[in-house]
């Protein structure tokens, strides 16, 4: 169905709202600037609703303006009393008919649009990916459960094919939202689970967002999308499988850490496949673009985020000063050894960038 | 009962009759007193929201009081601000305009109202307990049922206080405009602002009932253990939302239909000419008002009801803009021809088109199901509501002020401070809201206590706070032109504006019994009928005589004090049982005063047709 709502687009009226309107907003966060199927097919139908809703509203400003000033009351004219007019049927019968036409014009493409993204056809079929999303307070978990592998906070999809994504949550209802690619589906506790799926165009790392008040760190409820082409994905898989959960660390630092981590952090973190935990997975946490989905990756932003996660997102599960600064150094010197895979690295140098 | 009288008494009498009155004129200044003060304390969270917003990663105030901000403003200026200040237009409006000399349930008036500020009171006292309720005015579950502290609690008794207050106000009205016409006054020579607000009274009616169902769920599940919207014990924290929206889109037309009544009314006096299509206006605001309750799930296309009901909702949503384009271009083809004066009333109203006619825009936008997906829960959403609310409810309270303020206190506002205050509110109003919708689309989620750098929000966000404090200077001039119309201006006669309907017929403000003698209605725009066949007044319909009143009564507030009492013990009784104490003392005075209502005759007192022609002598009759 993209295909005759794409040519829509090269209309006139189209051409210049998308290319006013695709000034807006970042690369790889605005919806404006579609990257993916769900996002582009959503892209046109927003055109489509401007430009009916932009017609409707040039001729009502028309008459409007033409009213105030012809009809304004004018000097010495205080006396005058207008025609008490009734109404004029034909005058009715148009500013009814005209809009429930217009409103079915957009309709059909609205019910269409509405359908083509609730499409399950292949889903479960042989190749094709599908990925278990948490939504938790306040980070998100991804796992693949036909390679056992898991994730959290940086998600990893293949390029140029449907990738469907089963979804729930653990706590309160979340809504996952990757603007540039797809549009948004609520996480919701219970059996209310949904499914949605995603089709980046491009390789890139796409900015998502918590799209559903979910306490206090809501706004801080970011996450990642790493979309790489499909022989990079493949290889990815195979790095995450192969990782040894139980790897000794390298650095004396490190394995002091790796101790470190077994008393305190494990219960919570998992390292290697595993459903949602209390927090989040940490497997290839090296690899990650962002620490706690906001802060960069460096290793003093780890160190402060162990030793008081509440500073950076208040009203997190994670308590505060389970191990002392020195302690917090030696951690983050083994978690910054997680590096299982070079598979979207040079992607996460491209920040979202203002232009 | 005359005006000197009660002159003469000084302010504890002043205050004990506010107290027990039960006459619609007092409720209305009640209503509006209470309204406006709680439309300044939204107005003050709202202000915080946007200094928080300012600049990205600020930390003007803490994640968690920027949750109680976004929750008590959204809470307050529906159901404490917007809410009562139509109630004050209904009750200082309704009867004059169907000639009648009071509402049906006088008692119940003055009930409806005592219910609403004690409920309302009752939520604002949670900011001095420990935390006001934080989980969005919408209150979703299991987010308001596991939030902490009890800030929630408070939303829910303070809810379903004020809004049973709500529920009797509105059965009050539909009641007093079935039953209480002056004769003549058929259902289709009624205004619009009548109308309209016979329309909203219907659907309070239908649709306050779901949220008090909600509520009590809420309320069971907070306070008293049950797990209706717990998954993990077998509930459904969906049905919450359902509840919520079946309530809630109703609400968002109970709101601006007394307004549409009341535009209406506004164009048509201004243009000196009658409203075009007035039957299909009231087609129009009944179609509204029934495809209302057809469409609450446009607010739930991302839960995951599937394709089928996401369509169905969608163009079902899609219809209401039909009836309400009707009325666009009604009110202008009204204006179209016509002697337009531009008066502050009338300027509110005419800014009032092209800002609804663009959230009504957005609003289609949003219907397009699959396109809400990227909408949902985004400032775009954010900004549709405030286009549809500011720039028709607010606007169309502050036309309506105008409008009626001289038949409420006998004082026309000031016009040049009226339209100071209009300029920066207007200006204010666009900055603010317009480039939310950008800023939504561009990737910012709404209710966000931060935005991060880097992600091109800056701009906007800083031009909707500049906004912000501009539409706050427009509501400064506004209660600078209210204290200084009290203080400065002289008295007006009854028919300031050269007026069409019957409440301009009778002095400003009326008589304790409005009409002398009830008027004879006889045909639509009642007064210009009589006005342009070279008459004064109105014909009266019956001969001067004795005219029965209600008595004023203290019992309407003892019950909503017993309730705000048993409020606190409900609340409090989860941490100790011993506050059910408190549950037992307000259920006994709620329950002592009904006995008393119940057991004690009270025929209400006469007016004596010597005392009428007294006061016709002073000009009462007109
Ligand atoms: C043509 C008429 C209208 C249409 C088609 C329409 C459509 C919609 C839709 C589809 C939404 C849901 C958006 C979302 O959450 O993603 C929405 C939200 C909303 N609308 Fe409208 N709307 C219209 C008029 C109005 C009016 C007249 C009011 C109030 C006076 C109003 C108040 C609201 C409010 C308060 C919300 C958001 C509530 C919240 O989530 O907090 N709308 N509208
Ligand atoms: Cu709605």
């Amino acid at each position: 169905m993209r295909g005759w709502m794409g040519k829509f687009r090269s209309f006139f009226l189209f051409g210049a709202l998308t290319i006013l309107l695709s000034g807006c907003g970042v690369d790889n966060l605005s919806a404006l600037k579609p990257k993916g199927y769900g996002s582009d097919l959503l892209f046109d139908l927003m055109m489509i609703s401007i430009a009916i809703m932009l017609f409707v509203f040039v001729i009502v400003m028309a008459i409007y303006t033409f009213v105030l000033i012809r009809y304004r009351q004018k000097k010495g004219q205080e006396d005058f009393i207008p025609k008490q007019t009734e109404g004029n049927k034909a005058l009715e019968v148009i500013w009814t008919v005209i809009p429930i036409i217009l409103l079915l014009v957009l309709a059909v493409p609205t019910v269409q649009a509405t359908f083509d993204l609730a499409d399950e056809s292949t889903k479960g079929d042989d190749g094709v990916t599908t990925i278990e999303v948490t939504g938790n307070q306040y980070w998100w978990h991804f796992s693949y459960p036909d390679d056992e592998i898991s994730t959290s906070q940086d998600l990893y999809i293949p390029t140029g094919e449907r990738v469907y994504l089963d979804m729930k949550s653990s706590d309160v209802i979340h809504s996952f939202w990757v603007p540039s690619i797809a549009g948004k589906m609520d996480t919701n506790p219970g059996d209310n689970d949904n499914t949605m799926y995603l089709e980046a165009y491009d390789e890139g790392v796409y900015w998502g967002h918590c799209a559903e008040l979910c306490g206090e760190s809501h706004s801080l409820m970011d996450f990642r999308v790493i979309a790489v082409s499909p022989d990079e994905y493949d290889q990815w898989k195979e790095d995450m499988q192969n990782v040894d959960p139980e790897a000794d660390a390298e650095t004396a630092d490190a394995q002091e850490g790796q101790a470190l981590y077994e008393d305190n952090c494990m219960s919570c973190h998992a390292i290697g496949d595993g459903a949602a935990g209390q927090g989040p997975n940490l497997t290839n946490f090296a690899n990650r673009t962002k620490i706690a989905g906001i802060l960069e990756p460096t290793k003093e932003n780890l160190e402060s985020w162990i030793v008081n996660p509440e500073e950076v997102k208040p009203g997190n599960q994670m308590p505060a000063n389970l191990v002392s600064e020195d302690e917090a150094s030696q951690i983050a010197e083994y978690l910054m050894e997680l590096d299982h895979s070079d598979i979207g690295s040079n992607a996460s140098d491209e920040e979202v960038e203002e232009e | 009962m005359s005006t000197a009288m009660s002159q003469n008494r000084g302010l504890g009498a002043a205050i004990w009759d506010y107290l027990t009155t039960v006459d619609h004129k007092k409720i209305a200044h009640l209503y509006l007193v209470s309204g406006g003060l709680f439309f300044l304390i939204g107005g003050l969270e709202a202000m915080l929201i946007r200094i928080q917003l300012m600049q990205p990663d600020n930390n003007f105030i803490s994640a968690g009081l920027y949750n109680e901000m976004i929750t008590m403003h959204g809470t307050t200026m529906i159901f404490l601000a917007a809410m009562p200040l139509i109630f004050a237009l209904m009750n200082a409006v309704v009867p004059l305009q169907i000639g009648a000399r009071d509402v049906a349930f006088p008692f119940l008036n003055s009930l409806g109202f005592w219910l609403f500020l004690f409920g309302g009171i009752m939520l604002n006292v949670s900011w001095f307990t420990g935390g006001a309720p934080d989980a969005g005015w919408t209150n979703y579950a299991p987010l308001s049922t596991v939030s902490p502290g009890h800030g929630v609690d408070y939303y829910v008794m303070g809810l379903q206080i004020s809004g049973a207050g709500t529920l009797i106000g509105g059965i009050n009205f539909l009641v007093t405009i079935v039953n209480m016409r002056a004769p003549g006054m058929t259902y289709m020579r009624m205004p619009l602002f009548t109308w309209a607000s016979f329309v909203t009274s219907t659907l309070i009616l239908f649709a306050f009932p779901a949220l008090t169902v909600g509520l009590f769920l809420m309320m069971f599940d907070r306070m008293f253990g049950s797990v209706f919207f717990d998954t993990a014990a077998g509930g459904n924290a969906i049905i919450w939302e359902h509840l919520f929206w079946i309530f809630g889109h109703p609400e968002v037309y109970i709101l601006i239909l007394p307004l549409f009544g009341a535009f209406s009314d506004i164009f048509s006096t201004f243009s000196k000419k009658r409203l075009f299509g007035y039957s299909a206006m009231v087609f129009a605001t009944v179609l509204i008002g029934f495809l209302g309750f057809m469409v609450w799930a446009h607010h739930m296309f991302t839960v995951g009801m599937g394709p089928i009901a996401n369509s169905i909702f969608a163009v079902a949503t899609m219809a209401i803009a039909v009836p309400t384009g009707i009325k666009i271009f009604n009110w202008m083809f009204t204006m179209w021809g016509g002697n337009i004066r531009m008066t502050s009333a009338m300027l509110w109203s005419i800014a009032f088109i092209p800002s609804f006619t663009i959230g009504g825009m957005t609003g289609v936008m949003l219907a397009a199901a699959a396109a809400d997906y990227q909408y949902h829960d985004t400032y775009f959403v954010v900004g549709h509501f405030h286009y549809v609310i500011v720039g028709g409810v607010v606007f169309g309270l502050f036309a309506a002020l105008h409008y009626w303020w001289p038949k409420m206190f006998g004082k026309v506002l000031n016009e040049k401070l009226g339209k100071l205050a209009f300029w920066p509110f207007f200006i204010g109003f666009h900055l603010t809201f317009f480039i939310q919708h950008f800023l939504g689309l561009m990737g910012m989620p709404r209710r966000y206590w931060v935005f991060l750098e880097g992600q091109g929000l800056e701009a906007g966000n800083m031009i909707s706070t500049i906004g912000a404090f501009l539409m706050a200077l427009g509501t400064i001039i506004f209660i600078i032109n209210v204290v200084y119309t009290a203080v400065k201006t002289e008295k007006v006669s009854g028919d300031p504006w050269d007026g069409r309907t019957l409440e301009w017929s009778i002095p400003s403000p009326p008589p304790h019994y409005n009409f002398v003698q009830t008027p004879l209605v006889r045909g639509l725009d009642p007064l210009w009928v009589e006005k342009s066949e070279g008459k004064k007044g109105m014909t009266p319909a019956e001969p001067l005589g004795d005219i029965h009143m209600p008595n004023a009564s203290i019992l309407p507030f003892m019950m909503s004090l017993g309730l705000f009492i048993a409020g606190f013990g409900f609340i409090y009784q989860v941490d100790d049982k011993g506050w059910l104490a408190l549950v037992f003392i307000g259920m006994g005075i709620t329950l002592g005063s009904m006995l008393t209502r119940s057991l004690k005759d009270d025929l209400g007192h006469h007016i004596h047709k010597a005392d009428l022609e007294k006061d016709i002598e002073k000009g009462a009759g007109q």
